[in-house]
């Protein structure tokens, strides 16, 4: 179930540079821990008591997963999972 | 009091004064961080607010950039005194901020006038926006004025107005077919991979920066003193709280004395995850799917929600939204007892300020100052069903038939 992760430039710090990863998972939550085993410094930028931090957003296929079911929003093969900051806009 | 760095206003990190806008180690917002003013004399200071210019750049000292040497002129807006909507509501004192007096006629000339030059000062040729509408006019006019490029994303639906108003300075105007967050969405991710200024992405923490302006200005106007009370319109929430921040950074260094005005937030029925969450004692703001007629303010996916929030609370204030209808209603009052004609997010500020008066939320014994945003030219389909035209002969005879006699609202 490989699904693609887009990271933002500001996290790209801690992913030696890398911009887009494959990981595995059946969720929103598998795909990020999938993610956190690959850059492990990801974890403590932007999650929080096992959620996200306040002032993080993810997306899939362009929809907040606060509209669906949060970290446990189903996610299938060739989705693609957005993660940007919460704090642009107005 | 110069500008030192960017601060991470979650963990307190620091970063350079450039175009950023996100911490690299918690994701929490950056705004920016002045040196420390020491020995102020208060009185010169003054002297020399009030020898500036009559626009923004008379508080420059507050502000992170140095005055532009070319561009429009914002600021400096009226403060008037509204005494036939005092009367109607009750209140003693009560002061309208028109900031639809502004060269695009909101309170967006502000924050972008800050933005553009501190784009300028980095080199950037190019600016860029997500816009409910009434940025899109102003970034579309101050690029114009400063030569630069600029690109303008909006959502597709926007009221007409708006987008011609945007499209006549010659921009890249790009109507993204979804609501204001997609839009938001799409800029943010842009602003990663393209060379642009993005005045409320990339350049977020100067452009919020404008907004302390109108902090500054309503307390000169007011002789130097500050309201009892704000009343202002929720968005983002950026301008709620950089009003307040105004008001503290004059109150820290002694230009007025006092406390912090009460602050009300007012938000649409049809986007009001703000004032829901103040409603529900939540500290973060769960994100809606707009549905108002007051599309300047709406966002689903606030920003400063959860300062806004802490702001209201903290000085004794409500975040309150109010219905469609309460919008038209109020967009009538103000302008039948003031001759203000505003937009619907100036309708959802004055609606609320009745309600919260109808309530007996303010003291009698309050000055008040409400935050009109918007011009009312604008969202003219708001107002269109309740207008009465009587249409009649050149005669004498016809006039006396067919028009009942004027009454002052």
């Amino acid at each position: 179930m490989a699904v693609t992760v887009k990271i933002p430039t500001q996290l790209r710090s801690a992913t030696g540079g890398v911009a887009e990863a494959q990981v595995d998972g059946t969720t929103v939550g598998e795909v990020l821990d999938a993610l956190y085993q690959q850059f492990a410094e990801l974890r403590e930028r932007i999650a929080e008591d096992g959620g996200l931090r306040r002032f993080v957003n993810v997306y899939i296929g362009g929809e907040d997963i606060r509209f669906l079911d949060g970290l446990d929003t189903e996610v299938g093969s060739g989705d693609e999972v957005t993660i940007l900051p919460a704090v642009a806009g107005g | 009091m110069p500008p030192e760095s960017l601060r991470c206003k979650e963990c307190k990190t620091r970063y350079p004064l450039d175009a950023r806008y996100v911490c690299e180690q918690c994701f929490g917002p950056l705004e920016v961080a002045y040196a420390a003013r020491e020995d102020v004399d208060v009185g010169a200071l003054r002297r020399r607010i009030q020898a500036g210019p009559p626009t923004i750049w008379r508080y420059a000292d507050f502000l992170p950039v140095a005055p532009p040497n070319r561009g429009l002129a914002p600021g400096f807006t009226p403060l008037i005194r509204a005494h036939r909507l005092e009367e109607r509501l009750g209140l003693r004192e009560l002061w309208i901020k028109n900031d639809a007096a502004n060269p695009t006629h909101s309170f967006k000339d502000r924050v972008v006038s800050v933005a553009l030059a501190r784009a300028r000062e980095l080199g950037f040729e190019t600016i860029a926006c997500a816009s409910t509408g009434n940025l899109a006019n102003a970034v579309a006019a101050h690029a114009a004025a400063a030569g630069l490029d600029s690109y303008v994303f909006i959502p597709a639906d926007l009221e007409e107005q708006k987008i011609l108003a945007t499209g006549v300075y010659g921009t890249r105007l790009v109507a993204v077919r979804g609501n204001y967050d997609d839009v938001n969405r799409l800029c943010t991710e842009l602003s990663g991979e393209r060379p642009w200024a993005f005045v409320n992405v990339n350049m977020r923490p100067y452009y919020a920066e404008g907004s302390k302006t109108l902090a500054f200005e309503t307390a000169e106007q007011l002789g130097w003193e500050l309201p009892d009370r704000v009343v202002a319109p929720i968005a983002s929430g950026s301008l709620f709280t950089k009003i307040a921040r105004g008001f503290e950074e004059w109150l820290e260094i002694g230009l007025v004395e006092g406390s912090l005005p009460t602050m009300n937030g007012a938000q649409a029925d049809g986007c009001s995850p703000v004032a829901q969450a103040f409603a529900g004692g939540h500290d973060v703001c769960r994100p809606v799917k707009p549905d108002t007629i007051a599309k300047s303010l709406a966002i689903g996916n606030p920003a400063d929600g959860p300062y806004a929030l802490e702001l209201a609370r903290r000085t004794g204030g409500t975040i309150d939204s109010v219905s469609d209808d309460e919008i038209r209603a109020g967009i009538r009052l103000l302008a039948e007892t003031t001759g203000i004609f505003t937009e619907t997010a100036g309708g959802v500020t004055t609606a609320v300020l009745a309600k919260l008066a109808e309530r007996g939320d303010i003291d009698p014994d309050e000055r008040v100052v409400a935050y009109i945003t918007g011009e009312g030219l604008k969202t003219l389909d708001a107002i269109r069903d309740g207008v009465v035209v009587e249409e009649i002969d050149a005669t004498v005879a016809s006039f006396e038939a067919g028009v009942p006699e004027a009454v002052a609202a």
